[in-house]
């Protein structure tokens, strides 16, 4: 707390950029979602009792012996593939030693001079559209922690009384996705930042081989920031922000972190090479611990493990089963929807895409499937606290309701009041409409005789309309609607004025 | 040899099995003169950590109870059934301690049982209970052990070898007729050595390390420790084949070991003696053994050959790099954090750092913490290459010495230990004497090929060990020569080696 | 003679977290040096040509399908635990770092 008092202020961030380059570099860390752990067959799963989702091998007891999850290596080729690396021929897994409560047997089986992917790219997609290309050093297999809780008054290691470990989360398998140091980023460092990262969760959430849910630590990002001086080629010192999980606080972080480094800088201060600590309430980094001589990893070869070889028949057969990349299933929808830039990022952002895309293929057109998922769908989700996907809406009801209105047998505000009842497990929108006989009122009889009151008790806007200003039908829609409960179509009301008017529609 | 009740523990494990099936005695009988024998004898030898006598009763009742009943089930018992064993305590067992010999352990029960303890008892072999050993299998004499000091049964002022003294003191003193043991440099060969009996270290990966508390993971290997060639190949087929849970294990059916132990016949077998492994550091009565044991084997039509394996120079240097790289990666999880003892620091703050420490400190003795700070140091930042990647490489030049080796000859010859027992604490101060003694038995280690030691007679009236190696994965050779070189002895002596120790004096009951 | 100092030793048992005192550095020290001088000569035959071995038989890949096996209960896994609460391993304040 006291280096607030300490530490130069930050420099504006326009101010930094004027001075300095920044040069960005991440490392990501992909939980998969393979049913056992790594290393051993105990579940990996989420949320459960702590403790129980562990055997011999995770707790790493006497004795015990670890073996590799193929799938998790086969997730591991895919991921490699889809970020444009070379697959190893032959790799081994490696001991990373350093003693931790969370890591049972005091060191992490990782991957070290020999990952299994390397020299790779991702084309990131910057919000102007331009495409700006992450170059990626390595991708490598390892596993995961457990879980510390610091018991105390802060819940943080500083003035813990004691801590409680869980190692439910010990074990499961990680992919850990390396950038090469990135230049040339300018003032879109932050932007490319979220970009990179989202970029990474969408590779691998197509692959399936993650939830990639961010709030659940499923990809986690250590974000590295150095500046340079304009014009210089050596980069600066680089300080690692730890475990920044949202897509917005990466943006963030990266932003403060050149703003910091550039207020030291700007002071003739030299920066400490450290880890920090991401706060989510200042939107700044705290310092962590510095890097020291006491990070000897002593990497060796897995002796209890063997080497991992790739022959190009099983690279080939793992290519095959990929997915088109997310960025260009992104630029291939969004031309055969033809929707607007705008449009198009709001879906994205939304997470919608793969639901839009089911709907219009189950029959429903572009428009009608973005304007039910984007509008009413979403919000009864928000109504609900949930998300538009997990509300159970299926691409055929979304095409069923549609169908209705078209059909003119109800309208927009009936089929909204027939999608809530669908929700509350009334059947089947069809159903729904004969069953509460909510089918639009557009009978010759009925709906005329409701026309002729409405006009009768509004002449001044019927001498509007008989004297060609059509846009005030509108005005008699309401009295309609009202009288028919709602249930009248408002193209025939217009019709059915305009004819008792004589005036050519 | 009798068949009374103390007569019964004198007989070989095979003779055991044999008389088991025929019904002339119960495994209750057989498991009950054992725990007699350990009760008369243990306080004097130390071979056992623990002795799970109403366990193996049990065991035993339930064979006993199967053969009674007859039938499929009878039938389909193990040749083995019923035949006692002891396990070392560096095998982890559901149900009794597992110490592997250290004061870190003390008290830990394991939730699961080694694969090869999971097959003892499916074969129902009562387990006897747990036996001494250098801690974390660290020494080659016993001695470092936390809980006690094991005495050799030929003369109990003496080392019983090391780490698994505890199982060959049993195994030679008729307090068990088998047990497991386990060998990184030797630890089952070289207590074979001067305790008189047998031990094999099979080829790495034919034998499930699942449950063997990991010392060297790219060395240790478990294997049968007996007082015959033929026993120690029952238990080796029993223990041996492919196991999931160890991704070393090797796919590979398991050849009747006890077999080739029986065929005896040596004609054109061409046996080769190791230039490297004689001469300077070995016992002059230890060389007149070895004399003697070519003879025989030479007049019964063996083709003895000399052998060249110069890298073998370097074997020591590389296994005291190598082992304790991987034993201070391996020992790290004890930390007081999940099992095992916690100590916290006499003075300062309690922080998890200095309870690690101060647990460490206390939990491991002085061998241990050598071997880990000597691994530290060969896997630091800026040494890997010099020590741990060079010791890597003076394995490769091993191998390769074994593969020209192999072609001259179909088993390779040795002293299995350059002296016979010494007294215990002559070695006590001086780690590089110690280290010493495995100078013959590192080799096949490092190489993963399979040796055996089987007894060559007496120097000083103290056993010498004769060590066969076989190529990789052809484990049934060095039962073949084991076997021949054991048959021709006894048929010289008139009683086999195992037979003539000394009585151990009994405690007063 | 050996490079090894008493402060790289003490540094060592910081690495390995083992707390020594000052005889037990000093004793560790002069046996080390010995230990290290004996095995220095592998480097003498350790050519730049020669391959490593890091595993004494050349097995590659040894997998396992993704399929649940057993797991302990809570009382199970901590059965061995020096202490525990709430399910969990309880270990003392962590204060050198995050
Ligand atoms: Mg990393
Ligand atoms: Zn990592």
């Amino acid at each position: 707390m006291t280096e607030t008092l300490t530490e130069p202020r930050p420099l504006s961030f326009e101010e930094a950029l004027q001075k300095y380059d920044p040069v960005l570099g991440f490392e990501v860390h992909v939980e998969l979602n393979t049913a056992t752990k790594m290393f051993s067959s105990a579940p990996n799963a989420f949320g459960d009792e702590p403790n129980t989702n562990v055997n011999e091998v995770c707790l790493g007891l006497p004795g015990t012996l670890p073996v590799v999850n193929g799938k998790a290596v086969e997730s591991a080729i895919k991921l490699g593939l889809a970020l444009n690396c070379s697959i190893a021929e032959y790799c081994r897994f490696a001991r990373k030693q350093y003693f931790y409560p969370d890591t049972p047997k005091n060191w992490q089986t990782s991957q070290y001079d020999e990952p299994i992917a390397f020299d790779g790219y991702v084309d990131v997609e910057l919000d102007d559209g331009e495409i700006f290309r992450v170059e990626i050093e390595r991708a490598h297999m390892e596993e995961d922690a457990g879980k510390l809780t610091h018991a105390g008054t802060s819940g943080r290691i500083q003035g813990a009384d004691y801590s409680l470990v869980d190692y439910n989360r010990s074990g499961v398998p990680l992919i850990e996705i390396v950038t090469k140091p990135i230049t040339g980023a300018g003032e879109r460092a932050p932007q490319i930042a979220r970009a990179y990262v989202s970029a990474v969760r969408d590779i691998v959430k197509a692959l399936d081989i993650s939830d990639a849910r961010m709030e659940r630590g499923n990809v986690r990002c250590d974000a590295n920031v150095s500046l340079m001086p304009k014009g210089a080629s050596a980069f600066g010192t680089r300080s690692e922000t730890k475990n920044v999980n949202s897509m917005r606080a990466v943006e963030h972080a990266v932003h403060f972190e050149i703003r910091r480094h550039a207020g030291i800088l700007e002071a003739g201060g030299s920066i400490v090479q450290e880890t920090r600590h991401w706060q989510e309430t200042s939107r700044t980094t705290t310092s962590g611990r510095p890097k020291s001589d006491a990070d000897d990893y002593r990497y060796f070869p897995e002796p209890d493990l063997v080497p991992v070889t790739t022959t190009a028949e099983w690279i080939e057969a793992l290519r095959a089963e990929l997915p088109e990349p997310p960025a260009e299933r992104r630029r291939r929808l969004r031309e055969a929807w033809a929707y607007s830039d705008a449009e198009f990022r709001d879906v994205v952002a939304a997470g919608l895409l793969d639901q839009i895309e089911e709907t219009v293929e189950s029959g429903a057109s572009a428009a009608a499937a973005r304007k039910w998922w984007m509008g009413e769908i979403s919000r009864l989700a928000n109504a609900r606290e949930t998300e538009p996907a997990a509300l159970g809406v299926e691409p055929a009801t979304i095409v069923e309701l549609n169908g209705l209105i078209d059909e003119g047998r109800i309208n927009d505000k009936i089929a909204r009041q027939v999608l809530e009842h669908h929700l509350d497990g009334e059947g089947g929108p069809a159903e729904i409409v004969q069953k509460r006989g909510l089918e639009v009122v557009s009978d010759g009889g009925a709906l005329t005789a409701a026309v002729e009151k409405a006009m009768a008790e509004n002449p001044d806007v019927v001498e509007k309309v008989a004297a060609g200003k059509l846009k005030a039908i509108g005005a008699l829609i309401g009295p309609v609607m009202k009288e028919t409960r709602g249930q009248a179509d408002a193209g025939k009301v217009r019709e059915i004025v305009l004819q008792k008017l004589g005036i050519q529609g | 040899m009798t068949t009374t009740l103390s007569g019964l523990i004198r007989l070989t494990a095979a003779q055991m099995a044999v008389k088991l099936r025929a019904g002339e005695i119960t495994s209750v009988e057989l498991t009950q003169a054992h725990l007699d024998r350990i009760a008369a004898v243990d306080s004097t030898l130390n071979a056992f950590l623990h002795v799970s006598a109403e366990e193996a009763l049990q065991t035993a009742a339930e064979v006993d109870a199967i053969r009674a009943a007859g039938g499929t089930d009878a039938e389909a018992l193990h040749r083995l059934a019923g035949v006692p064993i002891a396990v070392k305590d560096l095998i982890v067992t559901k149900g009794q301690p597992t110490t592997a010999g250290s004061k870190m352990l003390e008290g830990w029960m394991s939730p699961y049982d080694a694969t090869v303890v999971q097959k003892l008892r499916e074969a129902r072999l009562p387990i006897l209970g747990k036996t001494n050993l250098d801690e974390f299998a660290m020494g080659s004499s016993t001695e470092h052990s936390a809980f006690c000091v094991t005495r050799n049964p030929w003369d109990t002022s003496r080392i019983p070898g090391g780490s698994g003294g505890g199982s060959a003191a049993a195994v030679a003193a008729f307090e068990a007729p088998l047990a497991l043991g386990t060998d990184t440099g030797g630890s089952i060969r070289q207590p074979g050595a001067v305790t008189g009996t047998v031990g094999t270290k099979p080829t790495y990966g034919s034998v499930s390390r699942y449950g063997a508390i990991a010392m060297a993971s790219s060395l240790d290997q478990i294997g049968p420790v007996a007082r015959t060639v033929e026993d120690a190949a029952l238990l080796h087929e029993l223990i041996g084949g492919y196991d999931p849970k160890d991704s070393t294990s090797l796919h590979q059916e398991v050849p009747a070991f006890s077999t080739h132990a029986a065929a005896h016949d040596v004609t054109g077998l061409r046996i080769g003696v190791i230039k490297q492994l004689q001469g300077e550091g070995y016992q002059t009565g230890v060389l007149a053994r070895f004399q003697e044991s070519l003879e025989a084997l030479r007049a019964a039509g063996a083709q003895i050959v000399d052998v060249d394996c110069p890298s073998f120079d370097y074997a020591l240097g590389a296994y005291y790099l190598i082992m304790p790289s991987e034993a201070s990666s391996n020992l790290a999880r004890y930390d007081g954090v999940r099992y095992g003892s916690r100590v916290l620091p006499e003075e300062g703050p309690l922080t998890m750092e200095r309870v690690m420490g101060a647990t460490r400190a206390a939990g491991f003795g002085e061998e241990v913490k050598r071997r880990i700070i000597l691994g530290t140091y060969a896997l630091s930042a800026g040494y890997y290459d010099a020590y741990y990647g060079s010791a890597q490489k003076i394995r490769t030049l091993i191998q390769r010495d074994f593969d020209a080796a192999f072609e001259a000859a179909d088993v390779l010859i040795s002293p299995t230990a350059p002296t016979v027992a010494f007294p215990l604490g002559a070695k006590l101060d001086d780690p590089l004497a110690m280290y010493l003694n495995d100078v013959a038995t590192i080799p096949a280690n490092l190489a993963g090929v399979p040796g055996i030691s089987v007894p060559g007679g007496l120097s000083e009236g103290l056993p010498v060990g004769i060590q066969f190696l076989a190529p990789s994965k052809q484990d049934a050779r060095v039962y073949h020569a084991g076997g021949a070189l054991e048959k021709l002895l006894n048929d010289d002596s008139g009683v086999p080696l195992w037979a003539q120790v000394p009585e151990v004096e009994e405690a007063a009951q | 003679m050996s490079e090894i100092s008493r402060a790289d030793v003490e540094h060592l048992a910081k690495l390995a977290h083992i707390s020594m005192t000052d005889a037990e550095l000093e004793k560790m020290t002069s046996e080390l040096g010995v230990i290290v001088d004996s095995v220095q000569k592998v480097q003498e035959a350790a050519g730049e040509d020669v391959p490593a071995t890091s595993h004494p038989l050349p097995l590659t890949n040894v997998f396992r399908e993704d399929r649940v096996g057993h797991v302990f209960t809570a009382a199970e896994s901590l059965s061995n635990a020096p202490d525990a609460v709430e399910s969990r391993f309880k270990v003392p304040a962590i204060l050198d770092e995050e």
